[in-house]
């Protein structure tokens, strides 16, 4: 009855418009993108072309002017309570620790919120748990003010996951970190996504981390934001970093950096 | 270690410097005590009129707390109303700035008419003078919550009022406590500006009969009473913000 990768996010013919724009330019137009169940997807594009607009719509957090947007079956007319976010700025609440920052999700969203102060051992385990697969073990009395800021992130991510989302929204997650920290977050990222087998959105400027960890790749033109090119991730999993030093990895980077280049360009 | 020790004497350095320096200045231009009593007269006046001195403190504190107390409970309610609505903040902040502005000496004759003599007066006084720079502080910090925290929670289906009382109010704490120090020294003026003009108790009152019988070494002392239960007020204020946001105080607590 089901097919093996239902589409689990599409966004069909999407112009949107924000109330405050003041040239009344559409941030984007004619939006079409297709994400699969479970599937890991990236979206490239120049700066300002709309990706935040998009991450807003697939999460209810705005509407569209026009066309629809269908997440999980349904189409979005609220907030859609299965996502989980996490942007460049780990925005830890510096007067939680780190463990209390991780389960506020849970102080929001249902069935957890009214479950978690009767079960708050369970919920804890899996917030070690996941602080554990996150390379964090044992850190969670900190308060994030105290953790790196590639620690910060990690717990961020840990904030994003703790309710199980089905839809995993990630803004340029890596963007503030240095390169070596941020490969090291990139296979903590894999792993995640092998271990959870949640869909993932990934936003990003950095064309070889789209490649490393996508099973889909968008390019979008600047604003108002488009697909230009939809590129599938062949690379077999498990992936490993070394993966980004063959040719096959430099050409994938090569033709993605040309189609935004293009996108700029027409801009 | 050595600038530590040297910081935590400081205040005392210049205090007791500044009173060495004015009693000196006293003597050897030979200051008529009418027009400046040295500290030493003002300290021998605080003895001998400790009793009046004690009963009329005794007043002046509890009605200061009590105004105080109102414009903490007065002030974080509507800040946060103020913070969580864009709409109300616009529209209500030109009556809110427009009413500070407002000498409360002036609104004193009105509380009178309404309250009569007592000490309402004072207690108002004190309340309308010190819940503004709450109010404008507990709005800000909640009005300034970022947006992408408000977007992780929106998205998971969190209201507005998750939202305020999660982040909003706990992000505000420290200007809210910030501002706590500010409101208890206006406070003070409050009452005291209420007990001159309405009331028969108080450091104001006294001071009002004092200087009407011209007994300058009692007003003196009053004034001094005032700035000691200020100071102690003050401090007891900064111990409460430090030991409540010891987390937005971070960067000197790392050292």
């Amino acid at each position: 009855m089901e097919r093996p990768l239902p589409v689990f996010v599409d966004i069909h013919d999407v112009t949107h418009v924000y109330a405050r724009a003041e040239d009344g330019l559409p941030a984007v137009r004619n939006l079409n993108l297709k994400v699969n169940e479970g599937e890991f997807a990236a979206i490239v594009g120049p700066s300002g072309c709309g990706k935040s607009t998009l991450m807003k719509l697939a999460t209810g957090l705005q509407f569209p002017r026009e066309g629809t947007v269908i997440v999980d079956g349904k189409q979005v007319g609220a907030p859609v309570k299965l996502a989980g976010m996490a942007f460049q700025n780990p925005t830890m609440l510096p007067w939680r620790t780190t463990l209390d920052n991780i389960l506020l999700p849970l102080e929001i969203v249902e069935p957890h919120r009214s479950r978690l102060r009767r079960h708050k051992a369970e919920y804890v385990a899996k917030a070690e748990s996941l602080l554990e697969q996150v390379g964090l073990k044992g850190q969670g009395h900190k308060f994030p003010w105290q953790l790196s800021g590639g620690m910060q992130q990690r717990a961020s991510l840990c904030r994003a996951l703790i309710h199980e989302p089905k839809l995993l929204m990630l803004d340029e997650p890596f963007g503030a970190l240095d390169s070596f920290t941020r490969e090291e977050l990139w296979c903590v990222m894999r792993d995640l996504h092998a271990a959870q087998k949640v869909t993932i959105i990934l936003v990003t400027h950095d064309l070889r981390e789209a490649a490393f960890l996508s099973d889909r790749i968008f390019c979008m033109s600047a604003r108002p934001g488009r697909i230009v090119a939809e590129r599938e991730v062949e690379f077999p999993r498990p992936r490993d970093l070394e993966i980004t030093y063959t040719p096959e990895f430099s050409e994938l980077v090569h033709e993605l950096r040309n189609h935004i280049a293009q996108a700029r360009q027409a801009a | 270690m050595k600038t530590k020790n040297q910081l935590a004497l400081a205040p005392w350095i210049f205090t007791i410097g500044f009173f060495l320096l004015w009693e000196l200045i006293c003597r050897v231009l030979n200051v008529s005590s009418f027009i400046l009593p040295t500290p030493s007269t003002i300290l021998v006046a605080v003895w001998e009129y400790r009793t009046q001195l004690a009963y009329h403190a005794f007043f002046t504190l509890w009605m200061t707390l009590a105004g105080f107390g109102l414009a903490v409970g007065f002030g974080l309610l509507l800040g946060m109303v103020l913070g969580s609505s864009r709409l109300i903040n616009a529209g209500t902040y030109p009556l809110l700035v427009g009413f500070n502005s407002i000498p409360k000496v002036a609104v004193v004759p009105i509380l009178v008419f309404w309250f009569g003599v007592g000490w309402v007066p004072p207690v108002m006084t004190a309340f309308l003078i010190s819940f503004f720079p709450i109010v404008v502080n507990v709005a800000t910090g909640i009005a300034t919550v970022e947006p992408e925290m408000e977007d992780v929670l929106r998205a998971l289906g969190a209201s507005k009022r998750d939202i305020v009382f999660k982040v909003g109010v706990p992000r505000a704490m420290p200007y809210f406590f910030g501002s706590l120090k500010v409101a208890i020294t206006l406070a003070y003026v409050g009452s005291v500006i209420g007990e001159q003009n309405a009331s028969n108790v108080g450091i104001g009152n006294l001071l009002t009969r004092a200087s009407a019988a011209f007994e300058v070494p009692l007003v003196w002392a009053a004034l001094v009473v005032l700035a000691v239960l200020g100071v102690i007020m003050y401090a007891i204020t900064a111990y409460v913000e430090r030991s409540m946001t010891g987390w937005a105080q971070r960067s000197q607590m790392a050292a």
